[in-house]
């Protein structure tokens, strides 16, 4: 076990016009895992990832990756990285054979199997023209020109973004087969949370250019609760909730999702006098939206609730 | 083999404890039995197209709850019946059924002592048959 995080960032901060694309951002990524970097649009996940690639210089903090400061990273440590964006550079007269050969080049690693797993397992011909495939096979196409490299870092921007469901089933198979390689990182960004819970071990949230998680996704899982408490009659005003992310509000039940849920917030919950209270289990996908939604007090539920006189 | 694991994402149930759950079914109602074998970690992550990380988690669960073991060389097996579920999760499970059982009995009006002694009945048929063993563990 290597214990050096491949991905590293201490107060990462990116200014556009004085408007911060990315704040302080502390980032670890372990070696071997397979990384899910959600956020909503626009929260700042682009630019953190042209950022580790050093396609952009940082405001201020620091980064490393595979051990290199990301502001000067050799030659060398740059080849190590696979990095697949939906513009990859393809040449429309070329076709796949041509394509692969091409990239060949540059790489000395170049592995000619994983290209042609990887292509066939788009079910692509190796003389079909770049300009004829459709979206889902390009981006097999750019997979396979991303893996054969056998690149220790695989980052990817969004790689099932305007893809069909079997061509997004195929891409995440090849990320279930790339961790064949223990040592193998893939980071990749996305909005599927179905793909994330299928493939991610850890998870980190970007909210509005602040990092706001970075965990197992299974930790992360269990600190977001939901709880249900019963009331005899109309349930009371909501107190001050430690960690209180969302409430719903109906008759004679309050449903409320919190974060790190513990004793004291239990304690907070007690008081209201609830005849019953259950904890029940929340999906991953309600999780993140309780999570990255509007706060418990903005809720529309709520505020209606409160109006009433 | 019949059996086979069916995951779906989404769930407020976690993968690794969907892939828990249908073993402990399986083993429970009969349809997997001791020495039947279950996939390497690896065959089962690309059967389901799941990280090979959370099948580990599940068969690690597994094995610290006694129904499989790893066979050096040979692979994953059900094991011997020694302790199918955690003391919580056999309760949790038994709860509602007593729960029921004993609703029921005050619906059609049985006293408590009337309800003792069909319990201690029942107990006691079961003690023969099974060679009596007071305790669950």
């Amino acid at each position: 076990m290597n214990e050096q995080p491949v991905i590293l960032t201490r107060g990462l901060t990116r200014y556009f016009g004085g408007k911060p694309a990315v704040e302080g951002l502390n980032l670890e990524v372990p070696r071997g895992s397979v990384f899910a970097f959600l956020g909503r649009n626009g929260s700042g996940k682009t630019t953190t990832i042209r950022l580790l690639l050093g396609l952009l210089q940082p405001t201020r903090g620091e980064g490393a990756i595979l051990g290199h400061d990301i502001r000067q990273l050799p030659t060398q440590a740059r080849a190590r990285i696979g990095y697949l964006t939906e513009e990859h550079q393809l040449y429309g007269w070329m076709s796949v054979k041509e394509c692969g050969d091409f990239q060949s080049r540059f790489y000395p690693r170049w592995n000619e199997k994983i290209f042609r797993g990887v292509v066939g397992h788009f079910h692509l011909r190796m003389t079909s023209r770049v300009k004829d495939l459709s979206r889902g096979e390009r981006a097999g196409l750019s997979l396979g020109l991303t893996l054969a490299p056998e690149p220790e870092l695989l980052l990817m921007d969004d790689p099932t973004q305007g893809l069909d469901p079997v061509a997004c089933r195929s891409l995440v198979e090849s990320m279930i087969y790339l961790t064949r390689r223990s040592d193998r990182t893939i980071f990749f960004s996305s909005h599927q949370l179905a793909d994330v819970e299928r493939v991610a071990d850890y998870i980190a949230i970007l909210d509005r250019s602040v990092l706001r998680v970075c965990c197992p996704l299974e930790t992360f899982r269990k600190s977001v609760q939901q709880v249900r408490l019963r009331f005899p009659g109309p349930p009371p005003p909501l107190p001050e909730i430690p960690g209180l992310l969302q409430a719903f509000r109906s008759e004679g039940e309050l449903r409320l999702t919190c974060v790190d849920y513990n004793g004291t917030t239990e304690q907070a919950l007690r008081t209201l006098a609830p005849v019953e209270m259950e904890r029940v289990p929340i999906s991953l996908e309600d999780a993140f939206i309780s999570y990255l939604g509007e706060r418990g007090e903005k809720s529309f539920i709520l505020s209606e609730t409160e109006a009433q006189p | 083999m019949s059996f086979r694991i069916v995951i779906s994402t989404g769930s407020r149930v976690p993968i690794y404890k969907q892939i828990t759950d249908q073993v402990r079914q399986a083993v429970v109602t009969g349809r997997l039995a001791v020495d039947d074998q279950l996939p390497s970690v690896r065959a089962l992550a690309e059967e389901l197209v799941v990280n090979p990380n959370t099948i580990a988690h599940a068969y690690a669960d597994l094995t610290r709850d006694g129904l499989i073991e790893s066979r050096a060389g040979r692979g994953v097996f059900i094991t011997r019946k020694r302790k199918v579920f955690t003391p919580e999760e056999a309760w949790r499970r038994l709860e509602p059924l007593i729960d029921a059982a004993v609703g029921e009995a005050m619906a059609l009006n049985f006293t408590h002592q009337q309800l003792k002694d069909a319990f201690e009945k029942k107990l006691g048929q079961w003690k023969q048959v099974k060679g009596g063993k007071p305790d669950n563990e």
